[in-house]
């Protein structure tokens, strides 16, 4: 079944447009990770390993030398368990690590992969810019929620709206994080630089995020290096939406600046705004050419 | 005949480096046109520039009409591209690469079907349509992308190295598919290659070295560049049988290889007085219609082999491996 009309007209592109505008670019962009994500559901189980690692064994042993109690000093309300204290880190750790990786398969497929069916395509790269950082972003977001099903074990109660309130608030981390590994992706040429994203950023920015211990008290150069790093305002939140709904005092856990506690609504701004400039200058870096 | 390339005066420089360096060339619409020329010479370059991922640094070029620096956009919608490296999604199947391209270049859904089923029968994939990409062999692979690269009817088809790495067999497959893709589309094919036999399928050649075009014709007139026949012979003492060569017939012969190739409007008859005059033992000797390799390495000085691999060639083999590894 072959049509001779399209054929007598092959010099015509019958091209209106650029697909859907800006908007449906991006859609593509975004549709096509999502898929892929899906499709690869044995690595989105075999990814969960090292959270569980962490939270089981990790969280487990510095609790026990700890000696229990982290934070049971509050007179009648109940302490906080170490394990209890990472859990909301190890979901951020989840969005990190798979933020960052994620946005660093962009070097290998721009030079060997589909990347390069899109960058030769007639749509606006910021649309490549603007959907592969909120397809990643989605991606580190369910890889983050997924963790929310070991809520019984840890001892946390999610009520519906505490839920709906997390996930609004590991996408505002996952969207940075992504935002940020888009734009890092988006000047490296090679493969080798990933070791140093790994080394100098990736885990830099884990340990100093407040996932693994709070951020209060801490030597004052540690101090500025946390209140500098931007995922340290995408994880605070989430830890006290998590946490505090279920009646432990994670208050005094609370990032602040000059003795002054955050407001949530204060970190989320932090947070999106460090994605928008980081996806700025992504969509810059794209849509220049050699 | 309408040009739907145009290329004045082009210059390409990395630095120092001038990678395309000066070159003009018109090609037709519906024409068939081969780049020929070793690694590095400028042919990916060149193609690049044509497609819009890179900028020139000197000279103009219009492609479907459109300057390639003015309106890059315009220009990416009328054309197709196979490139050297996949750039298939090897999670998606062979459908979805289809219907993602399809719609990237917005073309209305019910026609992107009916374009799809044609084209994955053209190229005999109908039945793997709906599996995943990463099962396929690397000639499927390549017919997918060409499937893909005239989807959206594109005016032309660019196709860098369309059958590198590719067996011999396959690579004739390939030309089969892309000859009856031309019949039905009218779509003008403009490829590199450093395959001397797939030149030979070309309407149009231009051999490039070093940035420049050497020669530009049909593979015939580029043939008849070489005065007749070509008798190649093999000898321990290359340079003492060019010089014998050179005095007793009156000939400079080519060495390349450790083999010497004589030129003669009749092969056939100085082939046994050849043999019989020259004093040295020879080890083999053969006679042959000159072949585009013969014209390359007259007008070049070098044999088109001779090349080193790049950085980006190693990084290639490397990903093959790991690839090849993983799945």
């Amino acid at each position: 079944m072959t049509t001779a009309a399209p054929r007598a007209a092959g010099i015509v592109t019958p091209v209106r447009g650029i697909g859907g505008g800006l908007l449906g670019a991006i859609y593509i962009v975004w549709w096509r990770d999502i898929i892929r994500y899906w499709r690869d559901r044995a690595r989105v189980g075999a990814s969960l390993a090292q959270p569980l690692l962490y939270l089981v064994i990790f969280g487990t042993g510095l609790a026990s030398s700890l000696g229990g109690g982290f934070g049971a000093t509050t007179a009648g309300g109940a302490g906080v368990s170490y394990t209890q204290f990472i859990y909301p880190g190890v979901i951020s750790m989840s969005v990190l690590f798979t933020a960052i990786f994620g946005a660093m398969s962009i070097v290998w497929d721009r030079e060997f992969g589909f990347m390069r069916e899109l960058l030769v395509a007639p749509i606006d790269r910021a649309a490549i810019a603007i959907g592969k950082t909120l397809g990643g972003a989605t991606q580190a977001m369910i890889q983050g929620l997924i963790l929310l099903v070991l809520a019984p074990f840890v001892g946390v109660t999610l009520a519906p709206a505490v839920i709906a309130q997390v996930v609004v608030l590991t996408f505002v981390l996952a969207f940075g994080l992504s935002a940020m590994g888009v734009a890092l992706a988006s000047f490296m040429r090679s493969m080798q630089g990933f070791q140093v994203v790994m080394n100098f950023l990736m885990m830099p920015m884990f340990f100093l995020s407040g996932a693994l211990f709070p951020l209060v008290g801490l030597p004052g150069w540690m101090t500025v290096l946390t209140r500098l790093n931007p995922a340290s305002y995408g994880i605070d939140p989430i830890r006290r939406v998590l946490l505090g709904s279920s009646g432990f005092p994670v208050d005094r856990f609370a990032i602040t600046i000059f003795d002054q506690t955050l407001p949530i609504a204060v970190e989320i701004v932090v947070v999106l705004g460090f994605g928008a400039v980081m996806l700025g200058i992504a969509v810059r870096a794209f849509q220049r050419r050699d | 005949m309408a040009a739907v390339i145009e290329i004045q005066k082009l210059v390409k420089k990395y630095g120092d480096i001038e990678a395309v360096r000066g070159i003009d060339l018109v090609v037709e619409q519906g024409e068939v046109f081969g780049f020929l020329g070793p690694n590095g010479a400028g042919k990916t370059t060149t193609i690049s520039i044509l497609c819009t991922l890179l900028r020139p640094t000197g000279g103009a070029a219009q492609v479907a009409g459109i300057d390639v620096a003015r309106d890059p956009a315009a220009v990416r919608s009328r054309i197709g591209l196979v490139f050297q490296d996949p750039s298939l999604d090897d999670q998606l199947t062979a459908r979805e690469n289809l219907d993602l391209h399809g719609r990237i270049y917005g073309v209305p859904s019910a026609l992107r079907r009916q374009r799809i089923d044609e084209l994955l029968e053209v190229v005999e994939l109908k039945d793997r349509a709906s599996s995943l990409v990463r099962t396929f062999s690397g000639g499927m692979k390549r017919r997918l992308e060409i499937a893909r690269g005239v989807l959206h009817h594109p005016q032309i088809l660019f196709l860098d190295e369309p059958t590198l790495g590719l067996d011999p067999q396959t690579r004739k497959h390939i030309w089969d598919y892309l000859n009856e893709l031309r019949r039905r589309e009218g779509v003008t094919l403009f490829m590199t290659t450093h395959y001397m036999d797939e030149a030979e399928f070309c309407d149009r050649i231009a051999i490039i070295d070093q940035g420049r075009i050497v020669a530009l014709g049909t593979p015939t007139e580029l043939k008849g560049k070489i005065g007749g026949d070509v008798i190649t012979l093999q000898v321990s003492d290359v340079p003492a049988a060019a010089r014998e060569v050179e005095q007793r017939f009156g000939i400079a012969p080519l060495s390349a290889n450790g083999t010497l190739r004589i030129e003669v409007p009749d092969g056939a008859s100085f082939l046994p007085r050849l043999v019989r005059e020259l004093p040295m033992r020879i080890d083999s000797v053969s006679l042959s219609r000159p072949s585009l390799d013969d014209v390359f390495l007259k007008l070049t000085g070098h044999a088109i082999r001779a090349e080193g691999a790049s950085d980006k060639d190693m990084l290639r083999n490397m990903g093959r491996m790991w690839r090849g590894g993983r799945r």
